[in-house]
């Protein structure tokens, strides 16, 4: 098994980059994740979903000639010649994770179990180390003004992957904020399905059932045929009509 | 500013020339379900003979499967009976979820909702709880919730997908039941995409009515906070890093009884009994089958096929798996990564080497997937610097058809995930190939996921659900009926779990199914250093791996 780097894959460039201080030479065009499993390394923690959805890889890297300490996931970020690289596999936040049925509508509530937002800066670190782009400095302050709906909006997109809160130095825990607002938005802020309610109530009173006993017992060459003429009409035949 | 080369920034002039002619002609037609055959067997993976072989050992011999499934089948366990201490149980439970996607979730979720105690469950999962395909879901979920559309139809819709080739009992359930899952998860604070107070239903290939359910571009992480909150606010116990290397058995009737768990980190094993063990183990994709790179997860390494089969588990349609027709082609860095379905659904075009659409985008996934690869061997794709072969997806069309703000607002992860390349998608179109996504088939299962003999028989003690499993999307699953499947599936098995758990007495824990089992390895002549689960792909160098000292 291989990441299909080499073989069929034509490698013309390569680079150097330095992980924990040490120099390995490795392929232009990979991410950061990828070249230093290259290099010989294999991760246990660190990797995920290895597309940018899990958050389990926040990468901190400094680049040649800059003295700026530079933030990423490394499955996204590609490497760059002399770039200087170090895993921040785990980010050990404290967190709250209330029952379902203690989830209140309430920013007094969020603000309760998280008080240290209130100590927000607005200095705007976190939204500088936002590997996803979002802004959680705006996020907090719509908590702070009591818009929980505007802070889920702003953070749908968060994958937890924690780099905010490394940088913030009024110590918020954006993601399990984030998460907590995300929950109560979905709860007591969305309007619930009239369909969807009504299409599960036809399916537990059971309307369904005969239509299927039915097709389950009619040869597959006959299915066949009648979803071939549903294409061209749109019309299932009568006999398969649901009461 | 072009993350492009000069090449194929040259090469996108073909697409930008007729992007308004394409965008006035009419789309390609539909093709017969004839047509759609003939196609596949003309460019599909599945239909490459040289690619399969025959299973040589277990209580499926004989059976025609990907060869690289079959060497993961024959391979030798990673402990053998004798090596562990089993008389020392670590944990003795009610429940063992081996698994934390959204199966094993939704299992154990339903399993306490049923009555059965948070703490007699226990989830074992090999990396993070909810690292796993189901994360990373972006296109939806089908479930047939609209007033225009029906079960039935979602029905013969996935039967018609699979040309016909799955189970139809269990793709009822899949049909009958999605829109309770969707309303499951709807109440647990899921925050589906909705226009106006109902749900958004998004078009997806195969589905002759629009029911996709997402959540913003981000369906799979939304779906998983969810699930992963709610599973830790009901106490039950979760194992991260742990994975699982072999089920136990009772050593008279046979029945699974627990498992021998690996902690990742210090190397230990964990013995665990349980009277009953749900495998949602997932796919396949970290195996690269066939060279295809994938958008799997890191763990995506067929642990389950490998565990249930030694135990004797049925399975079937492992001769066929999913290639999801438009991966990352390039940039390398992201190189077989999901440029989701929806990309098409609101009107992403293919387009080939001469600036022509060639199929229509929303057939069945093997269908499109089989035109890409036919472009490409008749030399109709475009060659990246990397050496490899991709035709163009044509995502400025999608702002011109559906307004400017189309794409940032639909596809966020995508625009991200390119735009850290260099590539702003909205201004250029993006190069596509087939990469390795779904595992259609699996181990056998009945309606409420009892494991089966090949013979229909069930194994007793094991359940499984999602990926791990066969026979609901038969030899091709539809877009959104993976999610389905997992929430549907799971949520059974949690329900089944409850039923069980009251009925069956402790279990004796051996690991007697593995003395049969190793004969037949030996008969066969496999070669010991062939072992399995492989529990994590080997990404190393050539050149790393030429000089290493196994220890």
């Amino acid at each position: 098994m291989t990441s299909g780097i080499e073989g069929a894959h034509q490698v013309r460039e390569y680079l150097t980059i330095y992980f924990n201080g040490e120099a390995y030479r490795v392929p232009k065009g990979l991410t950061i994740m990828k070249a230093l499993e290259y290099a010989g390394f294999r991760f246990t923690r660190g990797a995920g979903c290895r597309g940018g959805f899990c958050g389990a890889c926040p990468v901190v890297y400094r680049l040649p000639g800059d003295y700026k300490i530079r933030v990423g996931l490394a499955c996204q970020t590609a490497v760059v010649d002399g770039m200087y690289i170090s895993l921040v596999p785990y980010v050990p936040l404290v967190e709250y994770v209330p029952k379902r049925g203690e989830l209140r509508p309430d920013p007094g509530y969020v603000l309760k179990l998280y008080p240290e937002i209130s100590r927000c800066v607005s200095c705007n670190a976190c939204s500088k180390a936002c590997p996803q782009g979002l802004s959680p400095m705006d996020a907090i302050q719509a908590i702070l003004r009591g818009d929980l709906k505007k802070a889920a909006e702003l953070t749908f997109d968060c994958i937890s992957c924690g780099l905010c809160s490394l940088r913030c130095p009024a110590e918020i825990r954006h993601p399990p904020v984030f998460r907590l607002v995300g929950r109560v938005v979905g709860l007591y802020y969305t309007p619930r399905s009239k369909s969807l309610e009504e299409r599960v109530r036809e399916i537990e009173s059971g309307k369904y059932g005969k239509v299927f006993e039915k097709l389950l017992s009619t040869p597959t060459s006959e299915v066949r045929r009648v979803y071939e003429e549903f294409l061209k009409t749109g019309r299932l035949p009568q006999s398969l009509e649901v009461g | 500013m072009s993350g492009y080369p000069p090449e194929l920034r040259k090469a996108i002039e073909v697409v930008e020339e007729t992007r308004r002619e394409r965008l006035r002609a009419p789309p390609p037609r539909r093709l017969t379900l004839d047509e759609r055959e003939s196609i596949v067997r003309a460019w599909h993976p599945d239909y490459k003979p040289e690619l399969k072989r025959a299973l040589g050992v277990g209580p499926c011999k004989g059976m025609v499967m990907y060869s690289t499934i079959a060497d993961l089948l024959e391979s030798w366990p990673l402990v053998r009976p004798g090596e562990v201490d089993l008389d020392h149980v670590d944990y003795d439970v009610d429940v063992l979820i081996v698994g934390s996607g959204g199966a094993g979730l939704a299992a154990a979720w339903w399993a306490v909702e049923e009555g059965v105690d948070p703490t007699g469950i226990l989830i074992a999962t090999k990396l993070r709880l909810g690292d796993s395909n189901t994360v990373k879901y972006q296109s939806g979920t089908q479930a047939a919730t609209g007033p225009d559309d029906s079960p039935v139809i979602h029905y013969l819709d996935t039967l018609a997908g699979a040309h016909f080739t799955n189970n139809p009992r269990l793709v009822r359930v899949l049909a009958e039941e999605a829109p309770l899952v969707i309303k499951w998860l709807e109440g647990l604070g899921v925050r589906w995409s909705r226009v106006g107070e109902d749900l958004e239903r998004l078009s997806g290939g195969g589905a002759s009515r629009p029911r996709l359910h997402c959540c913003g571009d981000y369906t799979g992480l939304e779906v998983m906070r969810v699930l992963k909150d709610e599973v830790r606010a009901l106490g039950i116990p979760v194992l991260e890093f742990h994975s699982a290397i072999e089920l136990l058995t009772d050593p008279e009737t046979g029945a699974v009884s627990g498992a021998v768990l690996l902690n990742l980190d210090t190397g230990e094993y964990r013995v665990v009994r349980s009277k009953v063990t749900v495998l949602a183990t997932g796919g396949i994709g970290r195996l690269h089958i066939a060279g295809f790179p994938t958008t799997n997860h890191y763990g995506a390494t067929g642990d389950g096929l490998v565990l249930a089969y030694r135990v004797g588990a049925g399975l079937v349609d492992l001769d066929t798996l999913q290639y999801h027709p438009t991966g990352v082609a390039w940039p390398e860095a992201i190189l077989g990564e999901l440029i989701p379905e929806k990309t098409r659904s609101i009107g992403g075009q293919l387009v080939n080497t001469k600036g022509q659409r060639f199929v229509y985008e929303l057939e069945p996934r093997d269908v499109v997937a089989s035109a890409i690869i036919r472009e490409c061997t008749e030399g109709r794709g475009i060659i990246t610097p990397t050496g490899t072969c991709g035709v163009w997806l044509d995502t400025p069309v999608i702002d011109m058809l559906k307004g400017s703000g189309t794409i940032r607002r639909e596809l966020p992860a995508l625009y991200r995930m390119f735009l850290r390349h260099g590539i702003d998608i909205t201004v250029e179109p993006i190069l596509t190939y087939p990469t390795l996504h779904y595992q259609n088939g699996g181990v056998l299962i009945d309606e409420w996921t009892h494991v089966l003999r090949p013979s229909g028989e069930p194994l007793g003690g094991l359940l499984a659900a999602g990926e791990v499993t066969g026979g609901i999307h038969g030899k091709n699953r539809l877009v959104g009926n993976s999610t389905a499947d997992i929430f549907v599936f799971g949520r059974r098995a949690g329900i089944e779990v409850s039923r069980l758990v009251k009925r069956l007495p402790k279990p004796r824990v051996s690991l007697k199914h593995l003395e049969s089992f190793t004969e037949e390895l030996k008969l066969l002549g496999v070669p010991e250093s062939r072992r399995a689960p492989i529990l994590l792909p080997d990404y190393r160098g050539e050149a790393v791996l030429r000089r290493v000292i196994k220890l």
